[in-house]
């Protein structure tokens, strides 16, 4: 098994943080991984991507030109990432401020409403819990307590108190997203 | 034995507390971005509350390389980290570290050039770290990780090698090999040195105070006699020579039945890595020869290669052509040899790297 | 000349054992030999040729090495202070001092001086200030007083051309780092008796932990000055120390 992900949006959406929660996840279940973050002026409110690649087995490349599954979190990040998707692959997005949606149709196309749904519910801060847990809804790669376990290595233990409302949001994640594709 | 602890890292952070966890008595640094994280991580753990060790923030590249110079005169294992431009301006240190003979390590997280360039990924400080980089006739020993561990692991070989050789250790990293996270199996604490123990070790050399029972040690890089100046010249060399004889490190991945053979350093060797599996399963005997000691480079596995009949060598390198100069000198005209690059921070992916070598050697 | 026996009884002056014999490469005349010999006597006075490490610049006194017997570093031009404030810090029991030529210290070394300053790294900076690059032919210092000739001021220093001197104690002494700055000469007797105090002084609160110690010596160069020893000792009363004037510019153990 080895899987390549991308997870693309602004900085201080958690895109960072959501690799490497996955990445955690994976260690916990004794796979490979690599976290490969874009770095710069990105983290000051540009946009922000990391690539993800979990596996079984030695992981050569760090770097990829097409992914397994593409999580797109705002618009300049759609125009980037939709052609990257590889045939048959996976697409995610929230629906947040898009206005021009994917056109593939080679590929499995999901959307969720997560930002408005961590707006209703007040709790902004579970945004990428929330993505964390659609995405593992549509590619079970790692088991629910592996990736508890790897969000508490992720988490400072001041925030571990977070970490039953994080769980919920990981579980909520998986119930509103949709397939479109 | 301890269970081992593994460890989500990022390159930078890895170097931190490998410089801890391997004993270093201090670490001098300036900021400078791809590779912030190595001080901000000293300075968050505290080093000088366990082991002693010592974290300062310079005010210039230019001093946190003289203050390496003061510590590495004293026979404590120092060290700094900074990224191409910052490493230019450390280039006249370097250059006395090595006249002056002083065991040091240097990290240079490489971005893109040339000025202040980029600060996205780059091996276009080849040249400068393997071929002296600065004025005089000297060497770095030169190691390339091209994993999150490597980064960890060289900490205490560059520190070895340093101290084996009374040479400057370079670690040539990169933007990518910084910033990226995997995971990592940390070195139990090793004690930094007693004074006693540098006393045991570098007693000839180094300022420890001096003692009625020798001379005063001085550690300088001036000579104003020529017929020393030249001898002290010679002395330099036959390290390089030994180093060259002795410390050559690499990694050759399916080599053996090789047509062709990609060279590839650090981040590359990664990406190429994946270009040999690629490039097999269309049924294209591709080898990959790491170098991992880029000073001392492996010209003789490349000679070996290049007389055994491999059809071609593609250097692969995130530059213009640096260290293809180096595998042509190995390959000595009995292969043709090609370079294959992105420049100013680009990467490449594996597959542009199996269609460079399609179009440069094999159907060419 | 009938040999004369030396007793004891009358001797009345004695080398400091920690001057070596070797054959000085100063000029004669030249302050250098002076301050080497003040700055040996007062590591021996206080017992610490065992503890003291010494940073020798780049220009004259690069070879101050030769002629101290301690451990020393050589460093890279202007970075002295850089290389003191790691030897100290991964030495802290030690006595570390710099011994500096104002092209050293105050042209290429500004910042790496300032910055050991302002940090209140605890060694001891000595500054030879005598207007003129001694080593290199009798270049214009920073120090270079308003209207010197020198070999790159052959009609004299124009400040419109050239700028203007300025005296790095001045600028030292109000960092929160700085512990003492003094500036002294050795011109006369008096003079060397008391920039031997002030030396120890510095050397003193090095050891104590309490900050950056700046003694600046108003120096001669009778050769980039062109003028006999006698001569330039006589030109630095009349025209160094009307600018640069003697004395302490900061001391925080009296305050």
């Amino acid at each position: 098994m080895k899987e390549t992900i991308i997870i693309a949006g602004f900085g201080g959406q958690g895109v960072l943080t959501m690799g490497k929660i996955l990445a955690y996840s994976g260690i916990m279940q004794d796979m490979e991984v690599t976290w490969m973050p874009s770095y710069g002026p990105e983290m000051r409110g540009g946009t922000a991507n990391v690539t993800v690649i979990l596996s079984d087995s030695a992981i050569s490349s760090p770097i990829a030109h097409e992914f397994d599954c593409v999580v797109v979190l705002n618009q300049q990040s759609m125009d980037k990432f939709e052609s990257q998707v590889k045939p048959g692959g996976v697409l995610i997005y929230d629906t947040n401020g898009i206005t021009h949606h994917p056109t593939r149709t080679d590929i499995s196309i999901y959307q969720i409403d997560a930002t408005a749904e961590c707006a209703r519910l007040g709790q902004a801060k579970l945004f990428n819990t929330m993505i964390l847990g659609a995405y593992l809804k549509v590619r079970p790669v790692v088991k629910m307590e592996n990736v508890m376990a790897g969000l508490k290595k992720t988490l400072p233990e001041r925030a571990w108190k977070m970490l039953p409302q994080n769980e919920e949001a990981i579980k909520h994640g998986g119930e509103i997203i949709r397939q479109i594709r | 034995m301890a269970e081992k602890e593994v460890k989500l890292m990022k390159g930078n952070e890895v170097i931190a507390h490998a410089a801890i966890r391997y004993g270093c008595d201090g670490y001098f640094g300036y900021p400078i971005t791809p590779q912030s994280e190595v001080m901000e991580t000293l300075m968050e753990l505290k080093p000088w509350e366990t082991t002693g060790m010592v974290v300062l923030q310079a005010e210039s590249e230019v001093s946190s390389i003289n203050m390496v110079y003061g510590g590495a005169a004293t026979g404590k294992r120092v060290m700094t980290s900074s990224s191409s431009p910052g490493v230019s301006l450390m280039s006249e240190g370097l250059s006395y570290l090595a006249g002056a003979e002083l065991p040091c390590v240097i990290v240079n997280c490489q971005r893109g050039g040339p000025g202040l360039g980029t600060i996205q990924p780059s091996q276009s400080d080849y040249f400068q770290a393997c071929k002296g980089g600065a004025h005089g006739d000297f060497h770095l020993i030169v190691l390339a990780p091209n994993s999150v561990q490597e980064m960890h692991d060289f900490v205490a070989d560059a520190f070895e090698l340093s101290f084996k050789y009374r040479n400057p250790a370079m670690i040539l990293a990169d933007g990518c090999i910084g910033q990226m996270m995997e995971k990592v199996v940390l070195a139990p604490q090793r004690p930094r040195k007693t004074k006693e123990e540098i006393a045991a070790e570098c007693k000839s050399w180094a300022l420890i105070g001096k003692t009625d029972d020798r001379e005063r040690n001085v550690i300088t890089s001036l000579e104003l006699k020529s017929e020393v100046m030249e001898v002290n010249n010679q002395r330099l060399q036959a390290k390089y020579r030994a180093m060259e004889e002795n410390e050559v490190r690499y990694e050759a991945i399916q080599c053996d039945d090789a047509d062709y053979v990609i060279v590839a350093f650090g981040s590359s060797s990664r990406i190429c890595s994946a270009t040999v599996e690629m490039a097999r399963a269309e049924g294209i005997k591709l080898g990959l020869l790491r170098p991992i000691t880029l000073f001392p480079f492996p010209k003789k596995p490349i000679e070996e290669l290049a007389a055994r009949g491999v059809k071609g060598f593609l250097a692969a390198e995130l530059n213009a052509g640096q260290m293809v100069e180096d595998v042509r000198l190995a390959v000595n005209g009995k292969a043709p040899v090609e370079h294959y690059g992105r420049l100013g921070g680009m990467l490449f992916s594996p597959d542009e790297v199996l269609k460079a070598l399609k179009e440069k050697l094999i159907n060419r | 000349m009938a040999e004369v026996e030396i007793k004891q009884e009358n001797l009345v002056f004695k080398k400091s054992k920690l001057i070596l014999p070797n054959v000085m490469h100063y000029c004669p005349g030249c302050s250098h030999g002076t301050v080497h010999k003040l700055v040996a006597e007062v590591i021996e006075e206080m017992g610490l040729e065992h503890e003291t490490i010494g940073v020798s610049p780049v220009g004259c006194s690069v070879f101050a090495y030769n002629y101290i017997d301690i451990d020393w570093a050589q460093a890279a031009h202007g970075r002295a202070c850089a290389v003191a404030t790691a030897i100290k810090r991964v030495n802290p029991e030690k006595m570390v001092f710099t011994y500096q030529g104002d092209g050293d210290m105050s042209a290429i070394g500004t910042g790496e001086t300032i910055h050991a300053a302002a940090r209140g790294e605890n060694i001891v900076a000595i500054y030879i200030n005598n207007a003129i690059y001694g080593m290199t032919g009798g270049q214009m210092a920073p120090t270079t007083l308003l209207g010197m000739k020198t070999a790159t001021t052959p009609y004299g220093r124009d400040p419109k051309l050239n700028g203007y001197p300025y005296k790095i104690g001045q600028m030292l002494a109000h960092l929160d780092g700085v512990c003492y700055v003094t500036r002294q000469s050795v011109h006369t007797p008096a003079n060397v008796r008391k920039a031997k105090k002030a030396i120890r002084h510095a050397f003193e609160n090095a050891m104590a932990g309490k900050g950056f110690n700046l003694v600046e010596i108003v120096a001669t160069c009778n050769s980039g000055w062109k003028l006999s020893p006698v001569a330039s000792n006589e030109w630095l009363e009349q025209n160094m120390l009307p600018f640069y004037e003697l004395g302490d510019l900061k001391d925080t153990t009296k305050e």
